[in-house]
């Protein structure tokens, strides 16, 4: 079983939460090229150890935060949270 | 070397008690090889086996970091079908469906290939209308394909509960006649011996630890065995193919999600058909040996681990007796997983790169094992001929740069 920490709720299984994804940063869509806009939607890092990711509690308090999850082992650290999405996330 | 598997030859070994010669070998690390093919599954290996057996070229060595078949071409469902979505993907899939079905006679192996039937159940209006659509894209390209209503589902498989009393009553479904099962094992060392005999090297146990490239070219690759010149690389690598294709300094839109899949204990035959439901997320067969299979959709968030959940289990069995609710007093043996390598359109990446004599063939998330000898007969050619074969054109990694996306998501076999 994986539990993750809610910055709001403390540590819950990972059912009552939804996956966002690795942390993207958004580039500036006023000066982007297409190139680098269809990167930021499609490419991302997929490494086999530590990754940044966005989570949603769901099921809880339905609030996005961070954490450092390792892709092989499932072992989690949790990241400060100061409330504040990094750019281009929820 | 390996010689011909015949009623014969089984009746000469069993009177004489003359042992089998191995089915492929062990040779050592050449210091350079003309093609080096990244992961011995299904695809690497079908790449290998039609590299030499359609081209001539037959100085490949073939790589895995474990042993052969070990990844997703063995713990897949092993189901086959071609009636997908778009025509693209149609076209691909009735071309491997064609060479599934003479592949056993052309390898001389026996892959335990049966051809029962492919039943995807609609829940809703909405999947209805998109089972139609499928059925008649289906046979505009010449696949056998069509909706039928309850109470031929009924007739096909009778523990089916079709009646309008469930959560998720079944309005109807499409009936694939040509799709089936294969023994995936039997593919993989089918691929593995008749490549072998061809003149093929297996390394098992070598891991790759590094691409060289110089000046825009593949020149070698780096293993846990040593160091080996070649001028191509061919990325089979499933679910690791991101980290793959790092080292050669390609970045391709793949994350990696396992799929899990259950096997109950076996049972007399009762269920012929292999029986999808979407909206259920879960599809069952029967093997051989009687054991049900089940597998679902993709887990909901990337990982590396082929670990199974509790979570899951629980879901699947939840749903696999909302559609057969006989099935209640059965015992589930065992549960595994395998990487799934998902693409942002659920249609594989293939073919050449930015990088010259470094080619993919990988994005093939849940429905690779299918596809098996048709993608590896045309990274066979495009290897071989260096150009882009027209049956993988809409499949080439640039597609996501030039936003022309395929879009194969509503005829993946169950939801994401």
């Amino acid at each position: 079983m994986l539990l993750l920490p809610c910055p709001w709720c403390g540590p819950r299984n990972v059912s009552e939460f939804g996956y966002s994804g690795e942390v993207v940063t958004r580039p500036d869509p006023r000066s982007v090229t297409l190139t680098q806009w269809r990167a930021y939607l499609y490419l991302r890092d997929n490494r086999a150890d530590w990754a940044s990711e966005r989570w949603f509690h769901r099921m809880g308090c339905r609030r996005y935060f961070t954490v450092r999850r390792h892709r092989l082992n499932h072992e989690v650290h949790p990241t400060p949270d100061d409330g504040a999405a990094p750019k281009g996330q929820p | 070397m390996s010689r011909r598997y015949s009623a014969w030859a089984l009746l000469r070994h069993g009177i004489t008690g003359e042992a089998w010669p191995p089915a492929w070998r062990a040779p050592e690390l050449k210091p350079s090889y003309s093609a080096v093919i990244v992961g011995g599954g299904v695809h690497g290996l079908a790449t290998a086996y039609y590299l030499a057996a359609n081209h001539g070229v037959t100085d490949i060595a073939v790589v895995d970091k474990g042993y052969i078949g070990g990844g997703g071409s063995g713990r897949n469902t092993a189901i086959i079908r071609s009636n997908y979505l778009t025509p693209e993907g149609v076209r691909f899939y009735h071309r491997s469906l064609r060479l599934y079905e003479r592949l056993a006679a052309e390898l001389n192996f026996n892959l335990m290939f049966s051809q029962r039937g492919h039943l995807t159940l609609a829940h809703s209006d909405t999947s209805l209308r998109t089972m139609r659509q499928r059925a008649e894209v289906n046979k505009l390209c010449g696949v056998e394909s069509e909706v039928i209503a309850p109470e031929e589902i009924s007739r096909l498989v009778p523990c089916l509960d079709t009646s309008d009393a469930v959560r998720h009553p079944i309005l109807g479904a499409l009936y694939h006649p040509p799709g089936g099962i294969v023994r995936h094992d039997a593919v993989v060392w089918g691929y593995a011996r008749a490549a072998d005999a061809l003149g093929v090297h297996i390394h098992q146990d070598t891991e790759v630890t590094g691409i060289d490239v110089a000046r825009g070219r593949v020149t070698g690759v780096r293993t846990n065995r040593g160091p080996i010149s070649t001028p191509v690389v061919v990325n089979c690598t499933a679910g690791w193919s991101t980290l793959v294709a790092g080292m050669a300094g390609v970045r391709i839109p793949v994350q990696t999600f396992p799929l899990q899949a259950a096997v109950t204990e076996p049972v007399q035959p009762f269920l012929d058909p292999v029986v999808v439901s979407g909206t259920l997320h879960v599809y069952v067969s029967q093997t051989d040996r009687g054991e049900l299979v089940f597998g679902g959709s993709v887990d909901p968030f990337a990982s590396y681990s082929t670990r199974g959940s509790l979570e899951f289990a629980e879901g699947l069995a939840a749903h696999v007796l909302q559609l057969m609710p006989s099935l209640a007093p059965m015992r589930l043996l065992r549960q595994w997983a395998g990487l799934c390598d998902m693409t942002p359109d659920f249609a594989p990446v293939m073919g050449r790169t930015d990088v010259a004599g470094f080619f993919v063939d990988v994005g093939w998330g849940t429905y690779g094992f299918k596809a098996g000898p048709v993608a590896g007969e045309a990274m066979a050619e495009c290897v071989a001929t260096e150009r882009t074969p027209e049956l993988i054109a809409p499949f080439t990694v640039d597609r996501f740069a030039e936003g022309r996306l395929v879009g194969e998501k509503g005829a993946a076999a169950v939801g994401h």
